[in-house]
């Protein structure tokens, strides 16, 4: 292994690593906005122009409160907790292929940290270690509603995993590939996967809802149940650990439902461009689109979290087990049949 | 059993359609209604640089008010003070001397004449007892401080502006 080789490897990740902190950081800006203008507000407009400036004053806010750690819970676990929920959600952007391989400086390098051939797997792994930080950090509390509240997110997790592995088995029928990258490549120009996977789509989206504990399945914070949720006793910044992993976890599941079902970088009339803008800008330009794709889902996020109420707990366990597991079976079966026929004739 | 008003009604809760249950319908009709207003205008108003339109009966700050010839309208009778609910106006009369006769109208004056914000409830009944006209809440929203006794407005704050300075 040269050094080029890791050094180059070293950029991508701290690159990468910088964008997910700061789109996560403005989602939080993003959110509050997008709340306030589908509610006939205005949101936070004091901090800089537009209040642009309100993620880092919120940042410094959390930085700069009290820290309290109670002397009845378990202080290693009570600090590892959001420490494990935080590293989860940022390491998932590993396997996310960002860009076709870009040329510079007479270096072909591909915009991908690693793109090992399980990827999809490895996506699906680190998702669910990522209860492990909202269970540990809620057990860890010694606090009721902190214990209920980690129960009811790893149990919806659990039940919501099972649908969302069902309907991307659907998929992996049509791609016959664990890659992300080349499940990605696959869809170039117009061939989208969302165009032959749309109720598998649909399955994928309303799971990547209720694993990333966004509305309408965030009952792990429902405040009128359970006061602040798994986070109750959390203040300071091991608080704005959870709240930011949240949003982390919200961006890396906009990028694999982008990169999955809606064709990543890929983009109708990509090969003219490619020639239009040579090899160096035509896969940044792509990376933009990708970029784009991915602000559309976090958008969409947080339109259905400003319109749809909260589900019950046994609602929110009937439409995972009795709905979305049927429907995701359905789906496989009706996928490899149609493609048993296509082979066949 | 029978109803003698005949104004029951009776509710009836049917299960949920197959396209109820689904939700989807639903959610996109009501993702329709919030995005709708995502382009309606925001009925925000920017506080402190944009102030709302007051109505013409608005009752503001008060002000002790001046005759044409700039005196002093207020005569300390103590009307304002009596007819306050909330006991939020005192004042300490005092005899005019011969001096300051361009200053107040009357032979009797308010030395101090002072109105705790804080108590007001901006009801205009003191307004409304006071035989001279010397007081109207005509003013502007009172505005925010930190300290108690900063709410306590005296004449300083009170009085009309001499006429000359208006003029």
């Amino acid at each position: 292994m040269d050094s080029g080789f890791v050094i180059e490897k070293f950029i991508l990740v701290a690159v990468i690593f910088g964008i997910s902190l700061v789109i996560a950081m403005y989602s939080t800006y993003a959110e509050r906005k997008v709340a306030a203008y589908l509610q006939d507000r205005l949101g936070p407009d004091r901090a800089g122009p537009f209040g642009i400036l309100q993620p880092l004053a919120d940042g410094l806010k959390m930085f700069m409160k009290e820290e309290i750690i109670p002397t009845s819970s378990n202080r290693f676990l009570f600090i590892a907790g959001p420490g494990l929920a935080l590293l989860c959600a940022c390491i998932g952007t590993a396997v996310i292929p960002w860009g076709s391989p870009v040329l510079i400086a007479g270096k072909t390098i591909p915009l991908q940290v690693s793109d090992i051939n399980v990827g999809v797997l490895y996506i699906f792994g680190v998702v669910s270690l990522g209860v492990y930080g909202v269970m540990i950090g809620g057990w860890a509390s010694n606090n009721k509603y902190s214990l209920l509240s980690a129960i009811r997110a790893a149990s919806q997790n659990i039940s919501y995993e099972i649908a969302m592995g069902l309907s991307i088995i659907a998929l992996l029928l049509m791609t016959n590939t664990l890659s992300l990258k080349e499940i990605v490549d696959q869809q170039h120009g117009w061939r989208w996967n969302v165009l032959y996977q749309p109720l598998g789509f649909l399955i994928f989206m309303v799971c990547s809802f209720a694993e990333t504990n966004r509305a309408p399945f965030d009952l792990p914070e429902c405040e009128t149940e359970l006061i602040g949720g798994y986070h109750t006793e959390y203040s300071s910044m091991k608080l704005g650990f959870y709240l930011f992993a949240e949003y982390i976890n919200m961006f890396v599941s906009s990028a694999v439902m982008a990169a999955l079902y809606w064709g990543g970088y890929n983009y109708p009339g990509m090969d003219s461009m490619a020639v239009w803008l040579g090899p160096t800008w035509a896969p940044l330009f792509g990376t933009a689109v990708f970029f784009g794709k991915i602000c559309a889902f976090i958008f969409f996020f947080m339109w259905v979290r400003w319109t749809i109420p909260r589900f019950r707990y046994d609602q929110l366990m009937n439409l995972g087990w009795k709905g979305l597991i049927p429907l995701a079976i359905a789906n496989i079966i009706i996928t490899g049949v149609v493609i048993a026929i296509i082979e066949k004739f | 059993m029978e109803s003698l008003s005949n104004k029951k009604k009776v509710l009836e809760q049917k299960p949920l359609s197959f396209m109820e249950k689904m939700y989807l319908p639903a959610i996109a009709k009501g993702m329709g209604i919030t995005i709708s207003h995502l382009f309606k205008k925001e009925a925000t108003i920017r506080y402190p640089e944009v102030e709302r339109e007051f109505s013409t009966n608005f009752r503001g700050m008060h002000s002790l008010k001046r005759d044409e010839n700039g005196k002093e309208r207020c005569t300390a009778c103590g009307l304002c003070a009596l007819s306050c609910p909330a006991e939020a106006i005192t004042m300490i009369a005092a005899e005019r001397k011969p001096e300051e006769k361009d200053l107040y109208r009357e032979e009797k004056y308010a030395a101090t004449y002072e109105i705790n914000m804080l108590r007001c409830i901006f009801c205009g009944l003191c307004e409304e007892a006071c035989p001279k006209e010397a007081i109207y809440l005509d003013g502007p929203i009172v505005p925010a401080d930190y300290l108690r006794k900063d709410f306590i407005y005296g004449k300083d704050k009170l009085v009309e502006a001499p006429l000359e300075m208006k003029k």
